[in-house]
């Protein structure tokens, strides 16, 4: 029971540590924010100018829910990856790095807390986001099926756990360029996913990397249960690979992350850098 | 006038292990049995390889044996680049030996370093916190991964804070407005917050004032007397190693080349024409003073300047 107590404290230290640099870099947060937001609107004013640049009638609702789905998806997705992928880099730029690999805490107990921390920020990070967009935009949700929208993007968010876990360790074997590489990761994942256009419409070799891509299925997945009010019954050609991919990345993740922490100090790789 | 520290008891220590032996099983708190540790330095560009260009292999812990009895003062004597960091990094679990038998209270620091991490912690040379945060937020992080509770860690935080000459008041202010020295004091207090029985204090007083110096040196002391702790540190300050040490050893390019009790290398150098102290003791031993130290990246970052 004690070990029990001790894994359930490690694991909020690294909550209460995430939340108080949040509080502490009040300004950066918001400022992200604003941009984020911005950002979706942009998205989402391009959807509805869709008719007057193409000269021709669309269905303008039915563009600019489907490129705010994308957009806020990818808020909440990108989120999450952020905040596990970044966890070897924020440690190594403010030094605390040793400090944190050299506690009695196990791998797994500092992924779990990391992941907690991260799920929570994406959702009320994305939260804001659709409260700000409502007062934009008259999204009619009357045919969506909410929950079930949830339910997949629960489901996606193992996967890319997972995808960030394994991602996490460039920044723990490249000191200088990891941070890069995951930021290249990221941006190669946002171009196949299909985030604001179906996958359908990229270069067949593309098409390829966006069906191994979990965030292809959980836009996919959200849009038919928002669209089209399906649910998650109906939807099982598309929770069955999320699901896969989200059982393989994190098993994968983590055995990756533990040969490249045995590289890493073997190497004398655990230090400060920035 | 230096305030007289006198560390109190815990409030409130981690749980071991079932599988971690107590202080009192083991006589020795630290072995070491010939530790090497070399790094790839100068690494050739994929052109230079293909040239036939290696990269080179500079050994920076080289051979070192020693034994460490629980309750010792060891202090590590070494000029910058000596790699004394290097040394306490293998024992803390942070590096793999490339060879070498330590251990911890006779816990493997290789295949049991989980065990030994609940036994030991460690003070670097450059206070690395999350400095937006105040000592109060990177107390608890450090108390809870520990599994430590928060309100008694408080608690101890205040107190230890206190002893080491830092105001209640300044506990929840971000750490960024504090000055080296008082945060090179907070690192000490995350260090001792968790009650080690192992202590590493990196040169733990550089960058102090005369008189943090003095409050950081009886605390240390205090911390021995009281709580039955094993402490090896480093430093490159003869008159801190004179004074708290009950053995030094003196390395020079990652090998030992004295070991002893300050008393008995001071005897051995007045004996050999020397003027018995310990840096005319350094001198002797290495061929040079401690100022003339070997330049390196790592050592670099132990003297807390960050890397470009």
């Amino acid at each position: 029971m004690a070990v029990v107590v001790q894994e359930v404290r490690a694991t909020y230290a690294f909550v209460e540590r995430n939340i108080n640099l949040v509080r502490r870099y009040w300004g950066w947060e918001i400022a992200f924010l604003v941009y984020s937001c911005a950002h979706a609107l942009v998205v989402g004013f391009i959807g509805a100018a869709m008719g007057q640049i193409g000269g021709q009638p669309v269905q303008s609702n039915a563009v600019v829910l489907y490129l705010l789905i994308g957009s806020l998806v990818w808020s909440y997705l990108a989120t999450t990856f952020d905040a596990i992928a970044e966890m070897i880099s924020w440690e190594r730029w403010e030094g605390t790095i040793e400090y944190t690999f050299m506690a009695p805490v196990s791998r797994l107990t500092h992924m779990v807390g990391q992941v907690i921390f991260a799920a929570s920020y994406g959702i009320v990070r994305t939260g804001i986001i659709l409260v700000i967009l409502q007062h934009f935009f008259e999204l009619d949700l009357s045919e969506a099926n909410v929950l079930a929208a949830g339910a997949v993007l629960a489901i996606a968010s193992i996967g890319f756990v997972g995808l960030g876990i394994m991602v996490s360790t460039l920044p723990l074997l490249f000191t200088e360029r990891g941070m890069q590489m995951v930021f290249v990761t990221q941006s190669c994942i946002l171009l196949v996913s299909g985030v604001y256009y179906p996958i359908e419409v990229t270069p067949g070799w593309m098409q390829f990397f966006g069906t191994i891509s979990p965030a292809t299925y959980a836009l996919v997945g959200v849009r038919r249960a928002l669209l089209e009010g399906q649910s998650l019954a109906q939807m099982v050609d598309v929770l069955i690979p999320l699901f896969i991919i989200g059982v393989l990345t994190i098993p994968i993740g983590l055995v990756v992350f533990g040969f490249a922490e045995r590289y890493a100090k073997r190497a004398g790789l655990l230090k400060r850098s920035g | 006038m230096t305030t007289a520290i006198q560390p109190s008891e815990p409030t409130s220590r981690p749980v071991p292990p079932a599988s971690v032996p107590t202080a009192a099983d083991a006589a020795i708190a630290l072995s070491i049995q010939g530790a090497t540790k070399s790094f790839t330095r100068d690494s050739p560009s994929l052109l230079g390889r293909l040239r036939g260009k290696r990269a080179k292999r500079v050994a920076a812990v080289d051979d070192v044996s020693l034994a460490v009895p629980r309750g010792e003062i060891f202090g590590v004597l070494g000029s910058n680049g000596s790699d004394k960091s290097t040394l306490l990094r293998l024992i803390s679990t942070l590096l793999l030996p490339d060879a070498a038998a330590i251990s911890v209270f006779g816990l493997d620091v290789v295949t049991q370093d989980m065990a030994v991490r609940r036994l030991i912690n460690r003070v670097s040379v450059d206070a690395a916190f999350f400095k937006k945060l105040s000592p109060w937020e990177n107390l608890v992080y450090e108390a809870r991964l520990y599994g430590l509770p928060a309100r008694p860690a408080r608690a101890r935080s205040i107190e230890i804070l206190e002893q080491l000459g830092i105001k209640r008041s300044r506990i929840d202010e971000p750490l960024e407005n504090m000055s080296c020295g008082m945060q090179q004091k907070i690192a000490i207090a995350r260090a001792f917050l968790t009650s080690p029985v192992l202590m590493l204090p990196d040169e733990p007083t550089t960058g102090l004032d005369p008189r943090s110096k003095k409050d950081v040196q009886e605390f240390i002391l205090g911390i021995r007397q009281k709580h039955d702790a094993t402490i090896l540190l480093t430093t490159h300050n003869m008159v801190e190693a004179d004074r708290l040490c009950d053995r030094l050893a003196i390395i020079d390019s990652g090998r030992i080349v004295a070991l002893d009790t300050p008393a008995a290398l001071k005897e051995r150098n007045r004996a050999a024409g020397g003027d018995g102290s310990l840096e005319d003791v350094f001198m002797t031993f290495t061929g040079r003073s401690l100022e003339d130290g070997d330049y390196d990246e790592d050592e670099d970052e132990e003297q807390g300047k960050e890397a470009p």
